[in-house]
């Protein structure tokens, strides 16, 4: 199963429109909103984030996601008053980039210290040169860098369905890969960041990989443009 | 000269009515640096506290102290709730199977609430909030205690000592919480979490007439 989260705000509709968000990026993954108190006003409420925590554990183990102080507070509390407080973890960081990256993570199959890892390095700026570090050691260069351009076909473009199917599509794949469209450039992992790109229909993208799997990574990129993200 | 469950409970109580007598005066300081829900948010919960107190009847301190925590955590709202909640709860704990508390065990309650507010909200001393109260009360407990001082006369120095610790928060300016926001402008107001700190000793001292 995979990691659960929870959305812990001080405004309902806060937390209820990042679950909607991250949604429809993972949809497969247990997302649930404490937001807001009781009665309907601002504030945090540990029964409804010991709820959510209920309602988002698969045995996988939950991330938390926090907006201000106090919330960060209840969080802490709610997983202190859990029977194995080992089994969630409140992550430090950016509220609506780090649930989209922890989604991202925990819909691909991710275990709970890498999904709060991804919360946790999300910044919502863009990564920088490079992306992520993959051991090149030992390859010739020619080894391990690939390059191509695509023309996106599909409606909407590198929205935020897309851009997270193409973070997913990576999923396990040992290459660092970058997406540029225009002027800018984005790691292609960083959902927000390809969203930044503003890519539409029409648009071209090139792809620049490198890693023992960078062929593979752009094989995978181009089977899911050329399905138009299965839109 | 100890404390028993009914005076602990007894002492719930009294912060019950000195949080709902204070409520007004708690709002103002809260309106002029914070969003002026703490002296409300302090009421319900401490409303709650009253009623779960009622329904339960906890049979040791650790149990008065845990209802109460649960019944702050689970009714406050604000930050208020998860730093008092976990006052109590870090307090309930060192009580342990304790039946009754001596003054040494009383300073060592604090203490360990000090630690666990501190833990919680990443708080230090200087930083305008309800720690510049506590942490100079637990220090005055901790020097009553050692002199053989029952549990009462250990509540009262720590009381007048969250007195002058909170009234040294008028002049610093806010480093966490809502009224770390406002930088420069916090400063010259008192903090409301600091008030409310010397507002629960001075009531939890008022209860146990000469002990």
């Amino acid at each position: 199963m995979r990691v659960g989260l929870v959305v812990v705000s001080h405004s309902a509709s806060l937390s209820e429109g990042v679950v909607e968000v991250v949604g429809q990026m993972a949809p497969d993954v247990r997302v649930n909103a404490a937001g807001g108190l009781p009665g309907g006003g601002t504030g945090t409420d540990f029964e409804a984030t010991s709820a959510a925590l209920a309602a988002s554990d698969t045995g996988s183990g939950v991330v938390l996601l926090y907006d201000l102080g106090s919330a960060r507070m209840t969080a802490e509390l709610a997983v202190e008053a859990l029977a194995d407080p080992n089994t969630a973890v409140v992550a430090e960081a950016p509220l609506v980039e780090g649930a989209v990256a922890a989604a991202v993570a925990a819909q691909g199959g991710q275990g709970l210290e890498a999904v709060v890892e991804a919360a946790e390095r999300a910044t919502g700026a863009e990564e920088p040169e490079g992306g992520e570090a993959v051991s090149t050691e030992g390859l010739s260069p020619e080894a391990y860098r690939a390059e191509s351009e695509l023309i996106l076909a599909n409606e909407v473009g590198l929205h935020a369905r897309p851009a997270a199917l193409l973070a997913r599509t990576l999923t396990g794949v040992e290459a660092a890969v970058t997406v540029s469209c225009g002027e800018n450039s984005a790691d292609a992992r960083s959902v927000l960041g390809v969203m930044g790109l503003g890519a539409r229909k029409g648009d071209r993208i090139s792809l620049r990989a490198t890693g023992p799997e960078a062929e593979l990574a752009l094989r995978r990129i181009t089977e899911l443009v050329e399905r138009n993200f299965d839109e | 000269m100890v404390c028993t469950t009914q005076h602990v409970i007894a002492a719930m109580r009294a912060a019950v009515r000195a949080v709902s007598e204070n409520r007004d005066e708690l709002v103002e300081l809260d309106r002029a640096i914070g969003d002026g829900d703490h002296g409300e948010n302090m009421e319900r919960g401490f409303l709650a506290v009253d009623t779960q107190l009622r329904l339960v009847s906890p049979g040791t301190p650790a149990a008065v102290l845990k209802t109460t925590a649960t019944s702050l955590i689970s009714s406050v709202g604000g930050a208020a709730g998860p730093l008092f909640g976990t006052a109590f709860l870090r307090a309930a704990t060192a009580a342990g199977e304790r039946e009754t508390l001596d003054g040494a065990a009383v300073a060592a309650l604090l203490r360990a609430a000090l630690d666990g507010v501190t833990a919680r909200g990443r708080a230090e001393r200087g930083d305008k909030t309800m720690v510049d109260a506590l942490a100079v009360a637990v220090e005055a407990a901790e020097r009553t205690a050692d002199e053989g001082t029952g549990p009462i006369g250990v509540l009262r120095s720590a009381a007048t000592a969250a007195d002058s610790g909170a009234r040294e928060t008028i002049p610093l300016v806010a480093r966490k919480g809502r009224a770390s926001y406002l930088g420069e402008r916090s400063a010259g107001h008192l903090d409301p979490g600091a008030r409310s700190v010397a507002l629960l000793l001075h009531a939890f001292a008022e209860t146990g007439g000469d002990r």
